[in-house]
């Protein structure tokens, strides 16, 4: 009865090459935890299915140089909050990750599989936007990089082309003083999908602002990195009416839906909220309170 | 016998289904296979109002391994011009519920089910049946259902001499209303509305049928009452009671949603013609989509009160949804909403609306939540108009022995009053209030119920017992009645076990539902355990040979009553049930009866709420319900019952809603986005058992599992209200509705 | 098109099995396993009640392929007692009432299980958090959360 065929593959050149061959009919499983809901639910009918779990480099946390991360694109949610270091230095990205569904979602989900879903409410999205992080991607013409923020194209769609495989999420040398910060909006506390997410990332020297990067979740089409908000963050000292303003251009860059999870004008005033919220936490977090 | 040494009631004992059910062996009904077995699937509508012009099954048919399909011509019609009643369903209503006859009347409306190999190719088949349809607009709104140019659901429903989605009424009255009203000091008028909800249960509906050569079928089903199955399936298929046994499965949750029946009818038909056991399992996605929530609604209520807090006159008027066919739960509404106040001038009105959504099914106290929201919020205000304790108010008007209430009868001892003292003087209500925290109280009345109930008792032959009752088990019932029968019998709980029977097995015994089963169940038990204590005392008399007059029974021992009777040991039930055979045969009775006297329960809550004033959030922080329970058997599970209630009383206000989209389909179907409250969204829930003895029922029982679900929708709403200045009067109060009333527009 | 042939370890049991390459672990586990104690609420991990524990990790087994479990451990709830003796977690549960209708408890248990193995000595709301990806509808959750919170202070006192 089947009409789908499943490949566990050991290698990125086999899980590349089986996908190019396909012509656009296989799907990448990492996790599983999105792709097998819409394949139930009949949105996705793949006629190949290649688990790329098994591929070791996939499914490897690396410290390449000191403070510097690649984390493999299949990587679970429960792996990587294992490991000491990372969740040291980015815990705005774990803990945009660690949202993404329960415990039970939290075994199999990975940064990857969030990453290539190209849901624009995706919760890991909007910190690895922040974060700076760089999508390495394997294909038939050899690897490739490119930055997070240009990795979505729209709703469900992404950079990736036929034969073209997420490989891993590099991760910039963590400068002293910076921190980061993810925090979103949901009715309940957990296993909800962002009505808004908001991702910061910056740096502090002697209480002035020196890096910083702001991206927001569920607002638009896609994942936003929010420059000109981020900018003028840079040498100021982060105070109140400073915020204000980033969170006005954080709103000023909504361009969100109505749907059954939230409404435009709701999703546009909680950016700013969130925006505010996120900065103040990730201060914190430099400071070490 | 309401004075009991209480060896076992009250006590906290392992239920007798547990152990199974730790590990995962307990048979839920889709864990149920026979040999030979084969899958069932249904066909639903995707449009929410249409004309079915015809239907092709010819290529469904043609697929490898397809083994039947069937449409409505194979479900017994009944036409409509007759009622045909089964308790509060219609059988008009049913027939047409099951598989849609000429229009489908809801998205999700089942037409035609295939039975094949495999589950997937059964699914498959469904896609390849050819319907055509005549698209007709449509009505998801009570608004738009009984605005004068509506879609109109059923032409032969008439209101006010033309054909109408107001497909019934109910209203209750007494003094007089206007009158009432003149003589207010303070009157306070306002409007409500409430979303749909779905009971939530976490098992979704399934059955497996087996119809054997000579026309006997057999169901495994789970449902709120195997007798309901085997009637409901009887009517709808053609075949006599008698040669239908329903096997109640452990069922995984109801709420009154599981009384009715969806799938039985098209298995058994499947079966039939197929001559295989089929199984059907419904998903979760049409679980929402077809099987019953309850009713979304809108009500006006209008209090009038004077000065020194005695309340003079109140009106509640209620639009209820019924979804596609008649039935929505509008007593409940009307009826229960003002049960728990002496109110001289009353009237309570009730409209029962069609539109096209899934047909309404029974929720734990069905319509009185909906009923007690707008009645329980107008009561706060009309509290902080005349600047009283909002618990103050509810005492000087609270119902008490005597009282006759607005829908009809003469209370009796019950405990109302004693939950409004329970919650003045509970540490909660006292307790220091933070930044952007509200209280909140409500109070709740549910009729209970009785109605029909059997049961058997069996001595074994070893000297232990074994109870058969027939009620489904929805929450522990079993583990009540093995205390119960301990404790009638002066026996240790564990020598008790306790099976709920099948329709062969058992005799008649009316759904779980209207937290009938322990009140009725411990009726039918006792009288069985009084018999049979008899028997043994008879047995005894036998073996000593003296006159059964001169012997007690007493800690599980017959024993002479007094040196006149004679010296004799003590004769255990086991002593007892060794000599069964010598001295008559068998022990063991059965009883069966309409039981009567279920009396109306009381609850009232109070709720701590935090508001994220910046996001309109709503984080309830602490929550204790008291309640008068009669007496409490097991109390532990009562106070599940107690927290449960107050969970899906949380979820109903804060996150739940059925969202319909532009299309009139249902939106949100899945657990993601029906949001039913996770572990993380909740504090614990406090608990306070009051005890006011129910005069009529043996151990002093009432119903316990419905009330706790009426109170909180209000008590959530006078404690946001608390925090925030300001009133909703919609649910769920979501976080965008809740920011949009603290920002003022 | 043929099945894949699997082999994995069930509850310390070497197992083989074919399966479709589309069907779901706990397809496998209910209906050709006769493993009926993980349930499908929801069948898309909302709810909680297929919960098993796989190589370590709790996951959904709707939401795994059981082409998948080759090679790999995995734990059910037909596993966790021992020899007739129940897990702490499946005692406490029973003299704590924390369950109603028990159609959610199988995956309660093994998500508890996941809990302790993880962190034996969790708070209220470690426990609240952890417990969130498992629904329940009887309870309100209140005895569950002790039951877990009791098991954990036992587990304690006899370390």
């Amino acid at each position: 009865m089947s009409e789908t065929q499943y490949l566990a593959a050991k290698t990125i050149d086999e899980a590349v090459t089986a996908h190019s061959k396909a012509n656009g009919s296989a799907r990448f499983l990492a996790g599983g935890t999105d792709l097998l809901v819409q394949i139930k639910s009949g949105i996705k009918k793949p006629k190949l299915v290649i688990d790329i779990k098994k591929i070791v480099e996939l499914n490897t946390i690396k410290e390449v140089s000191d403070n510097e991360f690649v984390v493999g694109a299949s990587v679970s949610g429960a792996n990587l909050n294992r490991n000491n270091k990372f969740t040291k230095l980015w815990p705005g990205v774990i803990e945009a990750f660690r949202l993404i569904g329960s415990e039970q979602i939290q075994g199999r989900a990975s940064l990857g599989g969030n990453l290539c879903n190209g849901s624009p409410a995706g919760d890991s999205v909007p910190a690895l936007i922040a974060a700076g992080c760089i999508a390495i991607i394997a294909g038939p013409d050899g690897k490739k990089e490119i930055p997070i923020e240009n990795f979505h194209k729209g709703p469900g769609k992404t950079v990736l082309e036929n034969g073209e495989m997420l490989v891993s999420l590099k991760f910039p040398k963590r400068e002293i003083n910076s921190s980061d910060a993810y925090l979103r909006m949901t009715p309940r506390t957990e296993m909800d999908i962002a009505v808004v997410g908001c991702g910061v990332n910056i740096t502090l020297e002697n209480n002035v602002c020196t890096a910083a990067r702001v991206s927001l979740g569920a607002v638009a089409p896609t994942p936003l990195l929010i420059k000109d908000a981020s900018d003028i963050m840079i040498g100021t000292d982060l105070n109140s009416d400073i915020l204000d303003k980033v969170a006005n251009l954080c709103i000023k860059a909504c361009n969100p839906i109505n749907d059954k999870r939230g409404t435009i004008d709701y999703r546009t005033k909680v950016a700013g909220v969130l925006l505010k919220r996120s900065v103040l936490i990730a201060i914190d977090r430099i400071k070490g309170n | 016998m309401n004075e009991i040494s209480n060896k076992w009631i009250g006590k906290n004992t392992v239920r007798p289904d547990g152990a199974e059910k730790v590990t995962g062996r307990a048979q839920y009904s889709s864990d149920t296979t026979m040999p030979g077995m084969i899958w069932g699937h249904v066909l639903r509508s995707p449009h929410p109002h249409a004309k079915i012009i015809s239907i092709n099954t010819k290529k469904a048919e043609a697929l490898a391994g397809v083994k039947s399909v069937i449409t409505s011509k194979d479900i017994v019609d009944f036409p409509l011009d007759t009622p045909v009643i089964l308790g509060i369903q219609d059988m008009r209503w049913m027939c047409r519920n099951v598989m849609a006859r000429d229009k489908v009347l809801f998205h999700g409306h089942p037409l035609a089910a295939v039975a094949a190999t495999t589950e997937a190719i059964a699914e498959k088949a469904c896609d390849l049946i050819e319907v055509e349809y005549e698209i007709l607009p449509w009505a998801i709104d009570i608004e738009d259902a009984i605005k004068d140019d509506a879609p109109i659901l059923h032409d032969h429903i008439q209101f006010n001499g033309k054909p109408s989605n107001i497909a019934g009424t109910l209203e209750h009255k007494k003094g007089d209303i206007e009158e009432g009203f003149a003589k207010a000091d303070v009157i306070i008028e306002k409007h409500f509305k409430t979303e749909a909800v779905h009971q939530g249960y976490l098992e979704t509906h399934s059955c497996l049928v087996s119809v054997a050569a000579d026309g006997r079928a057999t169901i495994w089903s789970s449902s709120q009452g195997q007798f309901m199955v085997r009637a409901m399936t009887s009517f709808l298929t053609g075949i006599p009671q008698s040669n239908i046994r329903a096997i109640p499965a452990e069922i995984g949750g109801g709420f009154g949603g599981k009384t009715i029946v969806y799938l039985e009818p098209l298995a058994t038909v499947l079966s039939q013609k197929t001559g295989r056991p089929v199984k059907i399992v419904m998903n979760r996605e049409d679980t929402m989509r077809a099987s019953g929530p309850t009713s979304g609604s809108k009500s006006t209520i209008k209090i009038g009160a004077t000065n020194d807090g005695k309340i003079v006159a109140a009106q509640g008027i209620y639009y209820l949804q019924a979804g596609a066919f008649p039935g929505s739960p509008i007593r409940g509404a009307a009826g229960c909403s003002l049960a728990p106040y002496d109110i001289p001038n009353a009237h309570t009105f009730g409209y029962d609306v069609v539109s096209n959504r899934s047909k309404v099914a029974a929720y734990r106290a069905p319509g009185a939540p909906i009923g007690a929201y707008g009645v329980e919020c107008v009561l706060d205000e009309i509290a902080e108009a005349l600047k009283m304790c909002p618990l103050e108010l509810r005492k000087i008007n609270a119902a008490k022995e005597g009282t006759k209430a607005v829908h009809g009868p003469v209370f009796p001892k019950m405990g109302y009053i004693e939950t409004l003292d329970a919650a003045i003087n509970h540490p909660h209500y006292k307790a220091p209030l933070g930044k952007h925290q509200g209280r909140g109280v409500a109070s709740g009345f549910w009729f209970n119920a009785g109605g029909e109930s059997s049961a058997q008792l069996n001595i074994t032959e070893d000297g232990n017992v074994v109870v058969t009752t027939g009620h489904p088990d929805i929450g522990g019932s079993r583990a009540s009645i093995a205390n119960i029968t301990a404790e009638l019998l002066g026996i240790h709980h564990d020598r008790v076990s306790v099976l709920i029977g099948d329709t062969a097995t058992i005799g008649y015994s009316n759904l779980t539902g209207g937290s009938r089963v322990l009140f009725a169940s411990a009726m039918v038990v006792t009288e069985s355990a009084q018999i049979v204590i008899n028997q043994l005392k008879q047995r005894a008399a036998k073996i000593w040979g003296i006159d059964e007059d001169a012997i007690e029974w007493e800690n599980g021992e017959a024993r002479p009553a007094g040196d006149n009777a004679g010296k004799f040991a003590p004769l255990t039930l086991a002593e007892i049930a060794d000599k069964a055979t010598a001295t008559g045969g068998p022990i063991g009775a059965g009883y069966q009866v309409n039981t009567e006297g279920a009396e109306g329960g009381f609850a009232t809550h109070i709720c701590d709420v935090e508001v994220d004033m910046d996001l309109g959030i709503v984080r309830v922080k602490r929550y204790t319900s008291i309640q008068d329970v009669g007496k409490a058997i097991h109390p532990d599970y009562v106070e599940g019952q107690l927290q449960g209630g107050c969970a899906q009383g949380i979820g109903w206000a804060l996150s739940e809603e059925y969202i319909y989209n532009k299309d009139g389909h249902l939106d949100n179907t899945g657990f993601l986005d029906y949001r039913m409250p996770v572990c993380s969204d909740l504090p614990m829930l406090d608990t306070v058992i009051i005890e006011v003895p129910n005069p009529k029922h043996p151990q002093g029982v009432r119903g316990v599992g419905e009330v706790p679900l009426v109170p909180p929708l209000a008590a959530i709403s006078n404690a946001v209200y608390q925090a925030i200045g300001k009133r909703s009067y919609s649910l769920p109060m979501s976080p965008p509705k809740v920011l949009k009333i603290i920002e003022g527009n | 098109m043929s099945k894949i042939q699997v082999s994995t370890n069930i509850n310390n049991e070497s197992v083989e099995y074919l399966c479709e390459p589309h069907d779901t672990m706990l397809n496998v586990l209910r209906n050709q396993l006769d493993l009926t104690g993980s349930k499908e609420s929801c069948g898309s991990g909302d709810c909680g009640s297929c919960s098993i524990i796989l190589d370590g990790e709790l996951v959904c087994s709707c939401l795994m392929l059981a082409a998948e479990a080759e090679g790999s451990k995995l734990e059910t709830i037909e596993g966790m007692s021992e020899g007739g003796k129940l897990h702490a977690l499946q005692q406490k549960f029973l003299e704590k009432a924390a369950l109603q209708c028990g159609i959610c408890t199988p995956g309660f248990l093994m998500a508890s299980k996941a809990l302790l193995d993880h962190n034996p000595t969790p708070t209220e709301t470690e426990v609240r958090f952890w417990l969130a990806g498992n629904l329940c509808r009887c309870t309100g959750y209140d005895k569950i959360v002790k039951a877990v919170l009791e098991v954990a202070d036992d587990m304690k006192e006899s370390a």
